[in-house]
């Protein structure tokens, strides 16, 4: 077989694909990139002075509730940017070019890898706009370098899981408006989390989802390592959150992609 | 079981005139439903198969599973000497498939296209420009060639679809459906484009249409599918003198008519819509007259006579007995002419 040492090289050809896709017609990641930076301009100036002296403690005023509310905007880019997959795998096997690929003689992964680091890479430009504005907007992290390091490394875990699952639904969608529709609960997961406002401050109920759902260990991680927050056991359950979820995710599109000829 | 073992076909394959493609009691079905029933097939090398049959028939699946997309629920199919279930890779490196909906991508310009199957084939940076640069001037594509697909015209996308699967230069080509939603000109072009890459490369062509005038164009053999069945199998004429005679189409002005005359020909096809009857003859002046003496005698007014000599088309109703594959398909059919 030739396909394993085929399968660099065609996964590159496959990632240049959609890099020029992105590239050629950027309004995708645009629109992935304006709806976190919104929400980030409209809790930071509108909700921010309510919201910052509801939270209390030293967080009060504007410039500091955006130290609070910015990593979790920084979370949305990662989930919003899923949503490009998604779309992106759906369209091509909608118009049979995911067929094409599967008659020819190349490395049976490429097509999604391609399209999952592709995604990635998108994602992480996205998100590396999104802490652009947010430190325009007065953001002031204490993160040492270490500390940037590992919160960039736990965005590109979490990408990663979140691309997979959206290569995925991207497979079984029926449409590409299906496609984009079905990662919306997981960009408003966060809102349910630690994303805007603590835990601690919603009704029982609420609270208990809140704290367990895979989320608002991943951002309160990621507070903690640009913050100094306190992370406490959220790190491993962050960590072990992106791992299970990328299995998941990966595990999921290969079954679907592997069980003959799509659409 | 008409077809040979798969084992003796490929021994004696070494010498002579190989089969490009065999198969033997392929069939599928989702669920209850029976898509393919049992299809023995047995194509030429150099050859043009077509697979005849209306919407629905299996066409689709059959080129599905002979080009390594879905496998079978049983029986096996050998494509340029390798089983398509054991040997994929092997398979694939040597077919080409342009399947019934154009597989291009339209977000990259004509030329992309071509040069990203041409790194997927894995050609040299080299070959594959050359080979672009070739297929875009036999396609006549060159002018279009750095505008966006999103643009093209769906013979021009057909076209570039074709390009695409022959970068790999492959010895075995599927057609599904090559011309389906084309205009009449678009067609032809499609057709000599097919007529040329057998006559100058040699090329085995698998085809499926639902057009019978598309099949007698290119096919040197037909086999007609239906309901997942093949229901017959040779060359055009072969087809054609199955059925004995043409036949003589009576239009009547209405319904009543149209009643009278079924119960002097007890026998024929009858078409309440078009309100036709289809009496089979061999078009001779004598029959001719015998017809029209019936319907005299019996004072039956028939608006218009048409005498049919024999063709696909009533091959096919003669074989399938269902009508022909839709009114859309024989409209486009006279604007082919």
């Amino acid at each position: 077989m030739s396909t394993p040492s085929y399968a660099v090289t065609d996964s590159l050809t496959m990632l240049r694909r959609n890099l020029k896709h992105a590239q050629r017609y950027p309004s995708m990641t645009v629109s992935v990139v304006a709806l976190p930076v919104m929400m980030l301009l409209v809790f930071t100036y509108v909700f921010g002075g309510a919201l910052g002296s509801g939270i209390g403690g030293a967080a009060v005023g504007t410039t500091d509730y955006i130290d609070y509310v910015a990593p979790g905007i920084i979370l949305m880019a990662a989930t919003s940017g899923a949503l490009v997959t998604a779309v992106g795998v759906c369209v091509d096997k909608t118009e049979g070019i995911v067929n094409r690929f599967r008659t020819m003689p190349i490395s049976r992964a490429s097509f999604l890898t391609g399209h999952v680091v592709g995604g990635v890479i998108q994602t992480l430009v996205s998100v590396a706009l999104v802490i652009g504005v947010a430190l325009l907007m007065g953001f002031r992290p204490s993160a040492t370098p270490v500390e940037w390091i590992a919160a960039v490394g736990l965005l590109v875990l979490l990408i990663l899981a979140l691309t997979w699952l959206s290569a995925a639904i991207g497979l079984v969608a029926k449409t590409p408006e299906t496609a984009s529709n079905m990662p919306l609960p997981l960009q408003f997961l966060p809102f349910v989390g630690s994303a805007i406002v603590p835990t601690e401050s919603m009704p029982t109920g609420v609270r208990w989802f809140a704290e367990y759902q895979p989320f608002t260990p991943i951002i309160e991680t990621l507070r903690g390592l640009l913050m100094g927050t306190g992370i406490g056991g959220s790190a491993p359950a962050a960590l072990a959150w992106c791992a299970g979820l990328t299995l998941v995710g990966y595990l999921w599109a290969r079954a679907v992609f592997r069980r003959g000829a799509v659409g | 079981m008409t077809a040979p073992p798969a084992s003796s076909v490929s021994a004696r394959s070494s010498t002579a005139l190989a089969p490009a493609i065999t198969a033997t009691g392929l069939s599928k079905s989702y669920g209850d439903k029976v898509v393919l029933d049992s299809v023995d097939l047995r194509i030429a090398e150099g050859s043009v198969f077509a697979l005849l049959g209306p919407n629905g028939a299996g066409k689709t699946t059959t080129v599905q599973i002979l080009s390594t997309l879905i496998p079978a629920n049983a029986g096996t199919a050998r494509v340029a000497g390798h089983d398509v279930a054991r040997d994929a890779d092997a398979v694939r490196a040597l077919i080409g498939v342009t399947g019934q909906f154009s597989a291009v991508d339209n977000l990259l310009t004509a030329e992309e296209n071509l040069l990203l199957m041409a790194d997927l084939f894995h050609l040299d940076r080299r070959e594959g420009r050359r080979r672009t640069a070739e297929l875009l001037r036999r396609f006549d594509l060159t002018e279009a060639a750095t505008k966006s697909v999103v643009t093209f015209s769906g013979g021009m996308r057909r076209k570039l679809d074709l390009a695409m699967t022959l970068v790999g230069d492959p010895r075995i080509i599927f057609l599904d459906e090559p011309t389906t939603g084309l205009d009449p000109r678009s067609r032809r072009t499609m057709w000599e484009i097919i007529r040329a890459l057998v006559a100058d490369e040699g090329v085995t062509i698998f085809l499926t249409t639902q057009y019978l005038e598309e099949a007698d164009q290119l096919a040197d053999r037909i086999a007609v599918l239906d309901h997942g069945k093949l229901v017959a199998e040779g060359t055009a004429e072969e087809l054609k003198r199955r059925i004995p005679g043409g036949h003589i189409r009576l239009r009547f002005a209405d319904e009543t008519g149209l009643d009278s005359a079924a119960a002097l020909f007890p026998a024929v096809k009858r078409d309440s819509e078009a309100l036709t009857l289809h009496i089979p003859s061999d078009g001779s002046i004598p029959t001719l007259r015998a017809v029209l003496d019936v319907l005299d005698h019996a004072s039956v007014q028939a608006e218009a006579l048409t005498v049919h000599t024999p063709d696909l088309d009533d091959v096919f109703l003669t074989l399938t007995g269902s009508p022909r594959p839709g009114d859309e398909a024989n409209s486009l059919k006279e604007n082919a002419r």
